[in-house]
């Protein structure tokens, strides 16, 4: 698995885990290296169960809703998995006003996650 | 042209500054000190970082389309039950009214559109100028009953 910059990923049998380096998800350099991270682990690592812990992110914007809109579609054109992990409240409200809480597959915390694949 | 503190409840904050999410971080940053320093909720806190946020990326790339040329005025009132964002671009502006609505069926799984629906959401009033390259935002703090 090739070495990332933003994000820790570890592997918790065939589900990639990814934990956010950063705390706030809103420059454009971040939001875009994130992206083409997380877009990398669907396109060239080819990962077909991807979870997403977001217990280390206190702020995110809307691009960076974009780029999960994005790694979604990706995730599905490819028939894999992705979901949601660890959200705190303030963002899941996020999620909630913009009703992406329909489209992504959010739970509660990691165990739930992995349990749900 | 910069704060000038008027009395210890009260701060005003006039700034110009260019297309550069590094100087739009300043002017943030310094809000968020305010909010912190008056004690305002952690969730009222939020709200106002994300909704600034938003409009500060619209004003940067939507508006000024990142030409660091073109400037953004940033004016911010904060008293002690509500603070009032103005942002202005020198972008030609847009109709908020013609923004497809994100949540609304195949748009839910389009990338772009949410940021003046998070703003709408997360503060108390948000009124676009008649251009459309401007915005006031208000919130009332949250123990003041919203």
């Amino acid at each position: 698995m090739p070495a990332y910059q933003r994000l820790e990923v570890t592997e918790v049998g065939d589900v990639a885990v990814v934990r956010f380096r950063s705390r706030r998800i809103v420059d454009d350099v971040d939001i875009q290296e994130i992206g083409t991270e997380m877009f990398s682990l669907v396109e060239s690592d080819k990962r077909m169960k991807l979870l997403l812990n977001f217990s280390t992110v206190d702020f995110l914007g809307s691009a960076a809703l974009g780029k999960l809109i994005t790694l979604e579609k990706k995730m599905k054109a490819q028939g894999g998995k992705l979901k949601l992990s660890n959200i705190k409240p303030e963002i899941y409200e996020v999620f909630a006003i913009t009703k992406l809480n329909r489209l992504f597959d959010i739970k509660e915390d990691e165990a739930d996650a992995l349990a749900a694949f | 042209m910069n704060e000038a503190a008027q009395e210890p409840c009260h701060w005003h904050y006039d700034r110009v500054i260019g297309s550069d999410p590094a100087l739009s971080r300043q002017v943030l940053d310094e809000m968020l000190t305010q909010l912190e320093a008056r004690h305002w909720h952690q969730r009222d806190i939020f709200a106002i970082h994300l909704a600034a946020e938003e409009a500060l990326v619209n004003a940067i790339h939507h508006g000024n389309g990142s030409d660091a040329r073109k400037n953004i005025h940033v004016v911010c009132s904060l008293d002690g039950h509500r603070i009032r964002i103005e942002i202005s671009d020198e972008g030609p502006g847009f109709n908020p009214s013609t923004l497809p609505d994100p949540t609304n069926g195949e748009h839910l799984q389009i990338p772009g559109g949410r940021g003046v629906m998070l703003m709408r959401a997360f503060m108390s009033r948000v009124e676009f100028n008649a251009l459309g390259n401007g915005v006031v935002m208000e919130k009332v703090r949250k123990n003041d009953g919203r």
